[in-house]
């Protein structure tokens, strides 16, 4: 299980869950096509597949086919627990 | 000076690709001659152009599978088409039971879509800004 800490270290890594919040189930194909367009980030798809398994490992990211393609959803469950380790002081 | 008038995509069925890419697509058909062995060499074009032709080619090859596969698993389209608009286009398709992995999203100069052929391919629609 890669360290959620290091998985959001890499701006990249970031810039991709940004990409995932917009939209569920997303394709390799557009992920890549969105970093480009909305973060200006030209990453090769190897490089942009590598950054996705970490984050899977993580679990920020979850992956499942819907016929052949392999798709990409946001899971925000590990954010959770830093808000619970670390809670908002202004929260009531 | 050399021009391009011929671009193919491997189709699982040429029959069901050529039903897909004519009555669902809106090409005409071009070509359509037996090679044997049940194949032919079938051809489609979108109406009023004449310049270029898409091949509908049998995907027997073993190596064409892995290929195919490999790009589909990524949503990778196998080629392009151009439409004057996007959005429209998505609604039409949708409505006749189109699958898309990706729907119309701005990418800055164009829009673009992915869809599933039905026949082994995802194809990207096109519709540049302006």
């Amino acid at each position: 299980m890669a360290d959620v800490y290091d998985a959001l270290a890499a701006p990249a890594r970031r810039a991709i869950l940004d990409v995932l919040a917009d939209r569920d189930d997303q394709t390799l194909f557009e992920i890549v096509a969105r970093l480009m367009a909305e973060h200006d980030l030209g990453l090769t798809r190897q490089a942009v597949s590598q950054h996705l398994a970490v984050l899977e490992d993580a679990g920020l990211v979850s992956a499942r086919r819907r016929g052949r393609s392999k798709l990409h959803t946001l899971d925000t469950g590990p954010l959770r627990e830093i808000a619970r380790r670390w809670p908002d002081k202004d929260s009531p | 000076m050399i021009r391009i008038h011929l671009t193919s995509v491997f189709v699982d069925d040429q029959e069901k690709a050529h039903d897909f890419y004519t009555r669902v697509l809106g090409f005409e058909t071009r070509t359509d001659i037996p090679l044997g062995d049940g194949n032919r060499w079938l051809t489609v074009g979108a109406p009023g152009d004449d310049a270029v032709q898409l091949l509908l080619e049998p995907s027997a090859h073993p190596a064409v599978g892995p290929f195919r596969d490999a790009l589909v698993a990524d949503g990778i389209p196998a080629t392009q088409f151009a439409v004057d608009d996007l959005r429209a286009e998505h609604e039409r398709l949708v409505g006749l039971g189109v699958e898309f992995t990706m729907p119309p999203t701005d990418m800055g100069p164009v829009s673009i879509a992915v869809l599933d052929d039905t026949c082994g391919n995802l194809i990207q629609l096109a519709q540049m800004a302006g």
